[in-house]
């Protein structure tokens, strides 16, 4: 934020960010307690707040973003203040303190997918469901993201769609078609991540 | 000698992810049983031997790594192992831990004991679910057979190996930032020294290690060190993983000595055979996005971490991105620009604001916009922001900027001259607001 009334800040900063909003009241479902209570032993006794990032997936996974209400929950777990958890929320990308779509399709831009075509693809995306990367369609299906490097060069370009189903080696053209496959039939439409080197 | 590959021989085997496929087909835990009858200062004097270097990056020799942690503690200490592969063009780690997963569990294990640790932590990138999970079942695995847990072969020698899922930062590469995040704070870098091997996780000695780096711990246990340092040039010895990525025909991960030319790397039958759709090469970046840039003069260089250095580059985390005569230069400093801009964790003003800068002098030039001053001011920021952050990633930041501003001055100087990108290739966004944001 400036501290000048007529001085605008750099316009590309986290701190355009708000703060997140309360929601309703929050807490973790029997299962996801008992998840969190054996993860937190995988730390000394002392050292709770590693498990915070683990904390605040299962809140993801349960809610399908992190509210307010949901960091002072976490924060209640961990025995920080809320303050620490929304530090931590805030910067890594993978946490959504908005709601998003069903689908999250996280299009790899970085230098290996965007020379096979990531940008194209991109493009197409956002043709196809009429919005721009960072927004969700009005039925609440899809949320259109760029990410930086997934991490899986060679079958560029790369997509991961919400944080656990992964499509690999998306031409341009076949941009129409994934959509509806998607919608359709979910998960199953995805060709998964894995080795894709013909055995020699 | 011919190369025979030995981190990845397995890994198109349906099963080979399993540990009875593991133990029946590669001297699975070998290495930790003949481990734990050896004096923990032999584990690391084998590691020295062998000459065994980082995979991660730096190249910093394991062995000396390992003999730094702090013997005389009471604290405890641990192994973080550095499963957050990020930097773009490396994904080797990612077909290890998927497809060969009780190796890392097996070098974890050894690491622990070679340092007096009870404890490993595989700090995995977010993104890599499936990766996890597939280690998940491993550990699982690994911990009923009594490879980990209390007393392993009734040595007296605890090991525990647990997952830690990050959730989406670049930074969290860089071991203190791994660290910080460990603790569950923001993934930023801490002022070295303290070493992490002084004062690491929870401020306890910790050895913090790539995850090739450990998977060739078990190997020099089995085979011997001077097995090890043969089987590449001298200091750069054992196998490596080369990953081949953009305009070549067979992308993927090969295992290979550092003997191996890059030429062959791009060229080679057995590695990615050539450019794809029969283009010409222009060039590759021979170290994950992070190296200067190499031409094809340079091609004959074997790709070992000296070599390399010598040439003018980094081998870094050996991610082999290849270009073809289609790549505007300008773009790629951008693309890659937008990435260290957006991963930039903010804690050092020079990398934080100057990232943004070079990003939007580099828009600039690249729609056509920018003035021939803007050359020297890309210059000047970059010098900038080199050597003045607390780590590499300020370097990082602005190599490929340099690096493109040496090698291809003349692109730059073509797009503020016509005023116009001068290299539109077909597989780059077609509308100006796509292109830019």
């Amino acid at each position: 934020m400036s501290f000048h009334p007529h001085i605008e800040y750099a316009t590309f900063h986290r701190s355009e960010r708000k703060l997140a909003e309360l929601g309703d009241e929050f807490r973790y479902t029997a299962d996801n307690q008992a998840t969190f209570n054996e993860l937190v032993t995988h730390y000394p006794a002392e050292q709770r707040k590693s498990a915070i990032l683990y904390a605040l997936f299962l809140v993801q996974k349960q809610q399908g973003y992190i509210s307010g209400a949901s960091m002072r929950f976490v924060a209640e777990q961990i025995r920080c203040t809320p303050a620490e958890v929304e530090d931590v929320v805030s910067y890594y990308t993978m946490f959504y303190t908005k709601p998003v779509g069903k689908y999250v399709i996280n299009v790899c831009r970085t230098l290996s997918c965007a020379l096979l075509g990531a940008e194209r693809v991109t493009e197409e995306l956002s043709a196809k469901l009429g919005i721009t990367p960072g927004h969700t369609t009005a039925d609440g299906m899809f949320t259109l993201m760029e990410v930086e490097c997934l991490g899986a060069c060679d079958r560029a370009p790369v997509l991961m769609i919400n944080d656990d189903g992964w499509h690999e080696r998306l031409a341009p053209d076949q941009v129409g078609q994934f959509v509806e496959n998607l919608r359709d039939r979910g998960y199953t439409a995805l060709t998964g991540c894995h080795l894709h080197v013909e055995k020699k | 000698m011919a190369f025979e590959p030995v981190l990845t021989n397995h890994v198109h085997e349906p099963n080979a992810f399993t540990l009875d496929f593991y133990t029946t087909h590669a001297r699975g835990y070998e290495g930790l049983r003949k481990a734990l009858t050896l004096q923990p200062s032999e584990i690391i004097e084998q590691v020295k031997a062998s000459g065994l270097r980082g995979r991660g990056g730096a190249g910093f020799p394991t062995g000396l790594k390992w003999q730094f942690v702090l013997k005389d503690t009471p604290k405890p200490k641990y192994i973080a192992c550095n499963a957050d592969e990020s930097e773009p063009g490396t994904f080797k780690d990612h077909v290890l831990m998927e497809r060969n997963p009780h190796l890392l569990i097996e070098g974890c294990a050894i690491g622990c004991y070679a340092i007096g640790a009870k404890v490993a932590y595989i700090y995995i990138r977010g993104e890599f679910l499936h990766v996890q999970e597939a280690l998940e079942r491993a550990i699982a695995e690994a911990y009923r057979a009594g490879h980990l847990g209390k007393n392993i072969y009734g040595s007296g020698f605890d090991c525990d190996v647990y997952m830690h899922r990050g959730a989406g930062a670049y930074e969290a590469g860089e071991e203190t930032a791994l660290i910080e995040s460990l603790e569950g704070k923001r993934a930023q870098p801490r002022i070295k020294p303290p070493f992490p091997a002084v004062e690491g996780l929870y401020n306890c000695p910790t050895a913090v290690n790539n995850v090739e780096t450990l998977c060739n711990v078990p190997l020099i246990v089995v085979n011997g060190p001077e097995w090890f340092a043969a089987q590449g040039p001298e200091k750069n010895g054992g196998p490596k993983l080369f990953c081949i990525s953009g305009h070549v025909k067979r992308p993927g991960t090969y295992e290979a000595s550092m003997h191996t030319t890059l030429r062959d790397l791009v060229f080679g039958d057995h590695y990615a055979q050539g450019m794809k759709d029969g283009r010409a090469f222009k060039a590759i970046i021979p170290g994950g996005s992070s190296v200067p840039i190499l031409l094809d003069k340079d091609l004959d260089t074997p790709a070992s971490f000296d070599h390399i250095q010598k040439a003018g580059s980094l081998l870094g985390s050996a991610g082999l991105i290849v270009m073809d005569d289609t790549v505007c230069m300008v773009w790629l400093a951008m693309n890659l620009l937008h990435f260290y801009r957006h991963e930039s964790c903010g804690k050092c003003t020079p990398c934080r604001e100057g990232g943004d800068w070079l990003y939007k002098l580099l828009q600039r030039v690249e729609r056509g916009e920018g003035q021939m001053k803007d050359i020297d001011l890309l210059y000047s920021v970059s010098n900038n922001i080199v050597g003045k952050t607390l780590c590499a990633f300020g370097d990082a930041a602005a190599t490929p900027v340099l690096t493109t501003l040496n090698l291809f001055r003349d692109e730059f100087e073509a797009h503020i001259r016509e005023g116009r990108c001068t290299m539109p290739a077909p597989w780059r966004a077609r509308h100006a607001v796509m292109a830019a944001h």
